[in-house]
């Protein structure tokens, strides 16, 4: 057992997890752990569902699950419901399918006809089901961005969201901890996405593997709740299992009045309870690492994993191995030159990392008044339905179609590019999503990780770009 | 699922460190609702060429390899996307070990809820293991070792329940469907209610 503190101190986690063992761990089996939000989606259920069918089990809480349909959905401009089309037949069939198990096993769906629906980790802190002291999961690496309330989120296989459809707990063994502590003031133009992107170049890819983060320190605490969402996200970039922010005022004040959320006696009650969750001042973690936020800029990636990263100030750097080398290669890129001024074919800004209002704010912040530039296609996909209808009010969508971007429904798009959003072949994209993987936008597309602001900067200049000289009045 | 407790082939190797789950399924074949069927999509953008025939540079596609079970890759296998398309395909293709060392969480347990063994090694080990392709490797779940063909064994470590249901052939379903009247009670019992 690790970092159990001799007076019984205890991080952030180790409340969490504590409140949720159902039976503890021994040497022969691992913990049984309740599930309080099982999050799902159309294209990691299937199978799970069909366990279910042949077992002839029920879901055991339909009422904390919580389902909508965001991968495989279309994100072109739609009218009505019966102007949707589903690229693909089997795209459609998966959506016909999570339509159907959601009937069949009584589980509310917030599908193509719910003002509701959106990508998985953008809805679940909007309707506030999303709470501190919660454990979630969902078929979906990513689910660590609702760690950013003081949850405990992490991503399951298929099979493990049948044994949470099925019982609503998992097996699993307690992973260890480890602090990342951000200090000092960000600069302008630096935003929440450079903390993480500079956080995971550090650390590595697997820098957090076993192990669950706790981000703390000043520069953490100064962040909105969107923001903070965008570094929880990423967590999984560095392979830590999930990513957390003791919950605080910015915490409680987003919270309040959500549907989701507890209301009148019984939101005083879980106050209480939530502002008991942040780490005891004297609680041990098994590693800890510290990063000064005031020192950096605006960070781009280079290769093929979110840990090959630079400032988007700096050159590309030299690496050690043919891993390197296979990288750069496939980028296009060569050691030695300016990230900044690489030709830039598009720019998509959207994914559950940075498709959020605050996000869209900072990119219209940026275009208003300037035009893409003309080799570059633009894509900006709200989150959900509601960011959608938020941007509309404020008249962003205006500001991007003005600009020349396109404006779509909300979903995953352009991320992974199941939906028919794709980068064609050999084209470089600047994506304000999670992954730069071979592939990961489409078979051979090249995609540099940047923030919203960068993405924009870079739309306009056709290039890599710093967004800090258009920052004049934004 | 079959009851694995024993595992001998020649190793074939990939070494590249940081293999994503998209490598090892691309998103575009995550539109299927069965587990079946996807060997085919097995890195399928380093397996095939634009024009859909074989890359012969690919250690998958060297006939020597052919039939082979025990996969041997860089660092950080399987990081990345949840998917658990990434350990359906890897088994569909008939790989029922995966060799690195250091093999991402959440494959790790999808791997192993799939009668796949994923094994991490020492660095010196794996070195040797990456500069022996083909290999005659033996892993042994009874002992938890791994035997190289001179004989050099190295004991490997595996969670203890998903070892034990890997050697009994039984997914761990069961167990947490045992465990209901504990369930019940905690959901009755607990201070508060989610």
């Amino acid at each position: 057992m690790s970092s159990i503190d001799m007076n019984g101190a205890q991080t952030l986690f180790e409340k969490v997890w504590n409140q949720h063992v159902v039976v503890p761990e021994t040497d022969e089996t691992p913990a049984v752990l309740y599930i309080d939000l099982h999050l799902i989606h159309e294209v990691t259920t299937p199978q799970a569902f069909s366990v279910l069918r042949e077992r002839g089990l029920p879901v055991r809480r339909p009422d904390l699950t919580l389902a909508t349909m965001d991968h495989s959905t279309p994100t072109t401009p739609v009218r009505t419901l019966a102007d949707i089309e589903v690229v693909g037949e089997s795209a459609a069939n998966q959506i016909r399918r999570m339509e159907a198990n959601c009937r069949e096993f009584g589980i509310d769906l917030l599908g193509f006809d719910s003002d509701a629906r959106g990508i998985v980790h953008v809805i679940g802190p909007e309707l506030g089901a999303t709470q501190p002291g919660k454990t979630i999961v969902c078929g979906d690496s990513h689910t660590s961005t609702h760690g950013a309330f003081g949850a405990l989120a992490f991503g399951i296989g298929t099979t493990e969201v049948g044994h949470v459809l099925a019982t609503q707990c998992l097996l699993q063994r307690r992973p260890k901890t480890l602090a990342i502590e951000v200090t000092g003031e960000l600069g302008p133009g630096v935003s929440a996405k450079d903390i993480i992107l500079a956080i995971i170049g550090e650390i590595g890819v697997d820098g957090g593997t076993g192990h669950v983060i706790e981000y703390r320190g000043d520069a953490i605490r100064a962040l909105d709740m969107e923001a903070r969402m965008t570094i929880c996200n990423m967590s999984i970039e560095a392979g830590a299992r999930a990513g957390m922010i003791a919950p605080d005022d910015t915490t409680f004040a987003y919270l309040w009045g959500r549907p989701r959320v507890p209301q009148g006696e019984e939101w005083d009650r879980a106050l209480a309870r939530w502002r008991a969750l942040a780490t005891d001042d004297d609680a041990a973690f098994d590693r800890q690492v510290r990063i000064d936020a005031s020192r950096l800029a605006p960070m781009v990636t280079f290769g093929t994993n979110p840990g090959m990263v630079v400032p988007v100030t700096e050159s590309i750097p030299e690496g050690p191995g043919p891993a390197f080398a296979k990288a750069l290669d496939y980028m296009g890129l060569e050691s030695g030159r300016p990230i900044a001024g690489t030709p830039v074919d598009v720019v998509f800004v959207g994914s559950c990392t940075n498709s959020r209002l605050s996000d869209l704010e900072q990119v219209a912040g940026i275009l208003r008044g300037r035009r893409v530039a003309d080799n570059v296609r633009m894509l900006v996909v709200p989150g959900s339905q509601q960011v959608k209808r938020q941007a509309e009010e404020r008249g962003l969508d205006e500001v991007f179609r003005a600009a020349g971007a396109e404006w779509r429904e909300s979903g995953c798009s352009m991320c992974l590019g199941m939906n028919g959003d794709t980068v064609p072949r050999g084209k470089l994209s600047v994506s304000t999503s999670n992954r730069n993987f071979e592939g990961r936008q489409g078979a051979g597309a090249r995609t540099v990780l940047a923030s919203p602001l960068t993405a924009a900067a870079s739309a306009v200049a056709g290039r890599i770009a710093d967004p800090r000289p258009l920052l004049e009045g934004v | 699922m079959e009851p694995v407790t024993r595992i001998e082939s020649p190793t074939v190797v990939i070494d590249q460190s940081d293999i994503d789950t998209d490598q090892i399924i691309p998103a575009r074949f995550l539109t299927t609702t069965s587990k079946e069927g996807l060997g085919e999509a097995l890195f399928a953008d380093w397996r095939y060429r634009e024009d859909g025939s074989e890359n012969q540079d690919f250690a998958l596609n060297d006939p020597q390899n052919a039939g082979r079970t025990i996969l041997v890759a860089g660092n950080n296998f399987g990081c990345g996307s949840s998917r658990e398309h990434a350990a359906w395909a890897l088994a569909d293709y008939g790989i029922r070990a995966v060799i690195s060392t250091e093999i991402a969480d959440i494959f790790r347990s999808n791997a192993l809820k799939n009668g796949l063994l994923p094994v991490d090694v020492p660095a010196e080990l794996h070195r040797w293991l990456l500069e022996h392709p083909g290999a005659n490797v033996v892993l042994d779940l009874e002992s938890n070792t791994l035997t190289l063909p001179d004989g050099r064994e190295h004991r490997f470590r595996i969670e203890a329940f998903a070892r034990y249901c890997l050697m009994q052939g039984t997914d761990q379903l069961g167990f947490l469907l045992s465990q209901d009247e504990a369930i019940t009670r905690f959901e009755t019992t607990r201070p508060w209610k989610p």
